[in-house]
């Protein structure tokens, strides 16, 4: 493959992959779910372990002072990683989820009224969508969405009309979980800025496949999870806008995020510590720093070019497969390495059972956006997603696979 | 592949009592949350028994089976011995394993079919017919 990327050098990196199952050797092909972990993360959490563990920002003792500057270490890391302006402007939060019901409690509570749009778009993650369903009840807000073509593309042409709507804040992913699509968010925040929308990106997908720079896309927030890049379960981070956070609420009250408590009333330490009650999860946080290295030192625009060279060779070879759906972009131009698709006949978690007896771990569903899904006249569809440790081989084993499935289901 | 054995793939390209009723007495629709599976069962009943039972949705081959299966052995029951009909014997008509995540598939039917029955007795609100 023509990519800077050796993958026989990176599989040994990670040890999950090199075992058995149901009698073949594993194809993890459900990275967009979460991906695996290279030893220096495992390595990293482990050491944090035996040698560092205390808790943050609380103890003047040696142990605490090393936890706290490992964990504010990874802070500073995840803001070089997204080239924030400085490292005040992350938050660490469990995953993009709670990332975004974080930006929905603390800042778009206080600063949305009654009558005020929330714009998003019709391939949203339900974790971009139901935080913002639940706000507008709440607040009587307005959702509105960007339309996607048949291709799985936003249709850009409405937008102007749609920020004209009283649109306050915008919530976009910026690639789809389902399509791979990557939308364009650098052009569509520049147009919401114009009408004084806040903006809000849901970086989960794209961040561990392509350089994200925060100061070009110039959003409000942009929401990241460590789990699909490499990292620990429970290392998640939001850049915000230093502004922005000294603006918003506390999300938790509590431990750590106070600056002074009395038994009537308390007043709120400073961004990001304000949005971080009670103990960290600092082991993730900790497993975050060489999650985020390894990236970097691969390089990005590396892993990207592995990705597409992938999707190319997966959505040729899966389009060859007689009866087969696929959702999404046609090429890899502007697209993540996901592809969901249906064989005609077959359910798609039928389709994942007979994968795995082959070893291979696609993810079957709704995958977690059922009004995308179901706009597609389905209830559910197969996704595979690759990842830089994946090869074109892999994707022959899927396509064998499938035709196993077709051939006993079908 | 042990779990899609021949009758299971049979119930699946054939399954029986698929299909909704003319007129039925209940009809229930339920989604698997995990996977958005979704399946409606219709039922005539009549004296505190089903009398005919017929089923339609979005689902899977273990899910289909599964309700295909149960279909053979609801009909004449009462809606006591429906609500004694266990997740195992449900489970064990398939004849395969099922991992936690597929069990739940084919606990689809067998979960809607119970709550048709509760539905229709608080609807008539009447107690069961023995």
């Amino acid at each position: 493959m023509n990519s800077g990327l050796d993958v026989e050098k990176i599989r040994p990196d990670f040890p999950i992959l090199n075992q058995i199952i149901q009698g073949h050797p594993l194809v993890y092909f459900d990275n967009a779910a979460t991906t695996q972990k290279p030893v220096e993360v495992i390595d990293a959490v482990r050491k944090y372990y035996e040698e560092s563990n205390a808790n943050v920002h609380r103890g003047v003792h040696t142990l605490s002072e090393r936890a706290s500057e490992l964990y504010e270490n990874a802070r500073a890391d995840a803001a070089r990683f997204l080239n924030a302006k400085q490292p005040e402007e992350i938050v660490f939060v469990r995953n993009a989820t709670e990332g975004i019901n974080l930006v929905s409690a603390a800042w778009a509570r206080k600063f949305l009224s009654a009558g005020d749009g929330i714009l998003l778009t019709e391939m949203e993650h339900h974790a971009n969508l139901v935080p913002w369903q639940v706000l507008a009840k709440e607040k009587d807000l307005r959702l509105l969405f960007i339309p996607i073509d048949s291709d799985g593309r936003l249709q850009l042409d409405k937008l102007d009309d749609l920020l004209a709507q009283n649109v306050k804040l915008l919530a976009v992913t910026h690639a789809s979980n389902v399509l791979g699509t990557v939308n364009p968010v650098a052009e569509i925040v520049h147009k919401a800025k114009q009408q004084g929308v806040v903006t809000v990106i849901d970086g989960a997908q794209a961040a561990p496949h392509l350089k994200v720079d925060v100061q070009k896309i110039a959003c409000d927030f942009y929401v990241c999870t460590g789990h699909k890049m490499l990292g620990p379960t429970g290392s998640g981070f939001v850049y915000g806008q230093i502004a922005r956070w000294q603006e918003a609420d506390p999300y938790q009250t509590g431990g750590s995020m106070i600056n002074e408590v009395t038994y009537e009333s308390s007043t709120w330490n400073e961004p990001p510590w304000k949005f971080e009650a009670g103990t960290p999860d600092m082991a993730a946080a900790v497993g975050l720093t060489p999650a985020l290295g390894y990236l970097s030192s691969v390089g990005l625009d590396n892993i990207m070019k592995h990705e597409a060279a992938l999707a190319d060779y997966g959505l040729k070879r899966l389009s060859e497969i007689e009866g087969i759906q696929l959702y999404g972009p046609k090429t890899s131009r502007d697209r993540v390495g996901i592809i969901s698709f249906n064989l005609k006949g077959v359910h798609s978690h039928d389709v994942a059972t007979v994968c795995d007896s082959f070893g291979v771990a696609v993810r079957s569903g709704h995958h977690c956006a059922q009004p995308l899904i179901r706009k597609f006249g389905v209830a559910a569809t197969a996704r595979a997603s690759f990842y830089l440790y994946n090869t074109t081989q892999e994707i022959d084993r899927l396509v064998e696979s499938l035709e196993e499935a077709r051939r006993i289901l079908a | 592949m042990d779990l899609y054995r021949e009758a299971i793939l049979d119930h699946w390209k054939h399954p029986k009592h698929f299909g909704l009723l003319e007129v039925p007495d209940i009809s229930v629709r339920s989604i698997n949350p995990q996977c958005g599976d979704e399946m409606t069962i219709q039922l005539k009943v009549k004296d505190g028994r089903v009398t005919d039972f017929g089923f339609q949705g979005e689902s899977c081959a273990i899910s289909r089976a599964a309700a295909s299966l149960m279909s053979e052995q609801v009909i004449g029951k009462t809606f006591a011995e429906i609500k004694a009909m266990t997740e195992a014997d449900h489970l064990g008509r398939l004849g395969a394993p099922l991992n936690p995540s597929r069990q739940k598939c084919g606990l689809l039917s067998l979960e809607t079919l119970k709550r048709a029955i509760l539905q229709y007795e608080s609807s008539r609100n009447t107690p069961e017919h023995d």
